[in-house]
């Protein structure tokens, strides 16, 4: 297995950056995922690590060794793509024996490591069958057979539940996570897709613009995002963000003020500028809706979501926040409704800079 | 804005039976949305509602007269495709203004004036009155063409997939502004989706419909708590319900391959039946009726999705926030007996629809 480095490696076209010099250590046996909005430098990134596109400038590094211009071939790393790369010709059984094939393998060892990797995927029963006459869920499951079966040092795989429904793409999403969980192979995992991303990996590699704009575990890139695209950009809806204004131990906004913690006051009036501008983030279950609280707001709507409801509050004109409720009441539009914000569910951002500001003293 | 009511349609193509005995009313006012995977027949019920297509038997009413025989232009429905079909040349004021100045309308253009800004502030792109539409996003352009079609008063709203081709967060974000222009316009609304999550948000009524036949039509609270089949239980809510076989065992319900009987709370059912159990009604815990070991968590940041093996079976549980879990480890759990549901083999519900 591999662990693998990027040191400063960035790709330009042309004038413009594709991916700015970007510092990366996948340790061995982790699930990196890169996350980010279509032209944000994901795919670019995977596909110098795998080597079918050249670096511009900066090295790669697998187990210790410059791999950096080494062929793809030589590099020991299995692709899986969205779209299911699948012989037609050829039955599953061939399809997934292919690349063991090519490496010369003896037919037993062929054999035996095919019958593992069908039983793992639970695609026995398809082995006999062309790729035509199966769903697409069941090509996808060969495809990725086909990627296992080689054992290499890392898979890279782009978008691979892309072109998936909803529901088989939560089902092959728990399929190969449990597979890296025993298997344990390196793998670096491009997606659009934040829920897949959250779900899945050990490490989230956030990207927008060519750049990284975080990277840390789901939890840590939920809940302390490092900036306002981050914020944004993760959970659904994404944090609510609104401007405010800190003042003497009281944050206030649209809608109401509340107090912050000691830890935040010293934060705040150290990371903002005179005028005490900020903004306020929070997600949707960081609220808590009281007859008492702090911030109040019209209901602009109010939506089922099965096991809980989506209260859409208006502060002012144009500025709606999403909160978390339970399903019970029935919520009237136009209604006012109080929420309290839980204090240690609270993060601020600078709103020049939109980076977080991070509280003192807080666990 | 009208009652639209169909009675009875079949409507085949060739061979293929597209909509069979499909019966509902839309009320006036209503948003109503009719869900179902592709090839249910969605598309091809609003074409009918429109007057694209001709029913091969059954009647079409708008407010108790029958249209059947009505052409398009008469029937006074306005469509909103996925595609917004906007002028690219023409300004967003033009645009809207497009339906108003058709010659069979011949509304005058003070009146149009007036139309039109009154829909811009509600849609909120008053600001983009003097844009070309080529020059929008994609939020905006579907917005202006939401616009369009609300810029007249027609008898009923037709909208097909119309935020399918948006991203995330986008259509997050328009679902929310139908959603209120909805509550407060009261336009009796057709809305087709194969997306569960736009239908239950959304709709005051769901009709679920799949080849070609209903399956139930209810609010989305009542579908989602009382799904009348397995298809309709497996349609709505994420993750997915969990549906296990299980038989008749001791008073209670034994799941085939698992150490675990469900209780039946007297009810009557067939010897072997289908349970269902949403993964907010598994209850992890360090009691708990039942034991499981964890095969897989996965962290959502507002809440995580735990797998449970229990023996040849894995439910799917849902817990608020984040979870300490090892995999592998061993768990218990409970179920919310009082929201179990029951199906027959061939997927019809058993549980009364009783209220919780």
């Amino acid at each position: 297995m591999a662990n693998i480095e990027l040191r400063q490696v960035s790709k330009k076209f042309g004038e413009s950056y594709a991916v700015k010099p970007l510092d990366l250590h996948i340790k061995d046996g982790e699930f990196v995922v890169l996350l980010g909005p279509s032209g944000c430098g994901k795919t670019t990134t995977l596909r110098m690590i795998s080597g079918l596109e050249a670096v511009t400038e900066g090295q790669i590094i697998f187990n210790g060794q410059d791999v950096t211009w080494r062929h793809p071939s030589e590099r020991n790393i299995a692709f899986v793509f969205q779209f299911f790369a699948l012989y037609s010709h050829l039955t599953a059984r061939e399809n997934v024996a292919f690349p063991l094939q090519a490496e010369g393998i003896g037919r037993e060892e062929v054999k035996r490591r095919v019958a593992q990797v069908s039983e793992m995927l639970k695609i026995q029963h398809l082995l006999d069958k062309r790729p035509g006459s199966l769903s697409g869920g069941d090509q996808q499951r060969v495809a990725l057979a086909r990627a296992l079966v080689r054992q290499p040092a890392a898979f890279l795989m782009d978008e691979p539940l892309g072109a998936l429904d909803a529901e088989f793409r939560e089902t092959m999403r728990a399929e190969i996570k449990r597979l890296h969980i025993d298997q344990k192979a390196t793998t670096v995992y491009v997606t659009h897709d934040q829920i897949e991303a959250m779900a899945m990996s050990d490490r989230i590699v956030v990207m927008s613009r060519a750049e990284v704009q975080q990277a840390a575990t789901p939890t840590d890139i939920y809940h302390n995002p490092a900036n306002i695209f981050v914020a944004s950009f993760i959970g659904s809806p994404g944090m609510n963000l609104i401007p405010g204004r800190y003042a003497d131990g009281s944050v206030h906004v649209d809608g109401g003020s509340f107090t912050v913690n000691d830890g935040w006051r010293a934060a705040l009036a150290k990371g903002l500028d005179a005028d005490g501008s900020v903004i306020v983030g929070f997600r949707p279950e960081a609220v808590e809706v009281l007859a008492e609280g702090a911030v109040r707001g019209e209901i602009y709507a109010a939506d089922m979501h099965g096991s809980y409801s989506m209260l859409h509050i208006e502060l002012k004109r144009d500025q709606i926040v999403h909160i978390r409720a339970d399903r019970g009441p029935h919520y009237r539009i136009g209604e006012t409704l109080a929420f309290s914000i839980r204090p240690h569910m609270v993060r601020f951002f600078h709103p020049k800079t939109e980076k977080a500001l991070n509280p003192e003293n807080m666990a | 804005m009208s009652d639209v009511r169909l009675d009875d349609i079949t409507k085949t193509y060739q061979d293929t039976v597209a909509l069979k005995s499909v019966s509902f009313e839309i009320r006036d006012g209503e948003f109503f949305v009719l869900l179902g995977p592709t090839g249910a027949g969605k598309t091809t019920t609003l074409r009918l509602i429109a007057g694209l297509e001709r029913q091969d038997t059954g009647n079409i009413t708008f407010d108790n007269h029958i249209v059947n025989d009505y052409q398009p232009a008469d029937r006074d429905v306005a469509f909103v495709f996925q595609q917004y079909s906007l002028y690219p040349s023409m300004s967003v004021y033009d645009n809207l203004a497009f339906p108003l100045r058709s010659p069979l309308r011949r509304v005058p253009e003070p009146q149009i004036r007036q139309l039109v800004t009154e829909t811009a502030e509600k849609l909120r792109i008053t600001h983009l009155l003097d844009r070309k539409t080529a020059k929008l996003s994609g939020g905006e352009m579907q917005r202006v063409s939401i616009g369009r079609a609300i810029v007249r008063q027609p008898r009923i709203f037709l909208m097909d997939e119309p935020l399918s081709n948006l991203d995330a967060k986008l259509r997050e974000a328009l679902r929310v502004e139908l959603k209120h222009l909805q509550s407060t316009q009261r336009s009796t609304t057709l809305f087709v989706t194969h997306d569960q999550i736009e239908a239950l948000t959304m709709a005051d009524r769901i009709a679920v419909l799949d080849r070609g036949h209903i399956l139930q039509i209810g609010t989305p609270t009542e579908i989602y708590d009382h799904p009348a089949t397995t298809m309709v239980a497996q349609l709505v809510g994420t993750p997915r319900i969990n549906l296990v076989p299980a038989h008749h065992h001791e008073g209670g319900l034994k799941v085939e391959n698992a150490d675990l009987v469900l209780p039946l709370d007297g009810m009557r059912t067939p010897e072997n039946v289908l349970v269902g159990i949403r993964p907010e009604d598994i209850r992890l815990g360090s009691s708990g009726a039942y034991t499981g070991t964890v095969v897989l968590t996965e962290p959502l940041g507002v809440e995580t999705i735990v797998h449970v093996r229990c023996g040849e079976q894995v439910l799917l549980s849902v817990v608020a926030g984040a979870v300490p879990y090892q995999i592998d480890s061993s768990m218990h759990f409970d179920v919310v007996r009082e929201r179990l549901h029951y199906f027959s083999q061939d997927g019809q519900r058993l549980n009364r629809t009783g209220a919780y």
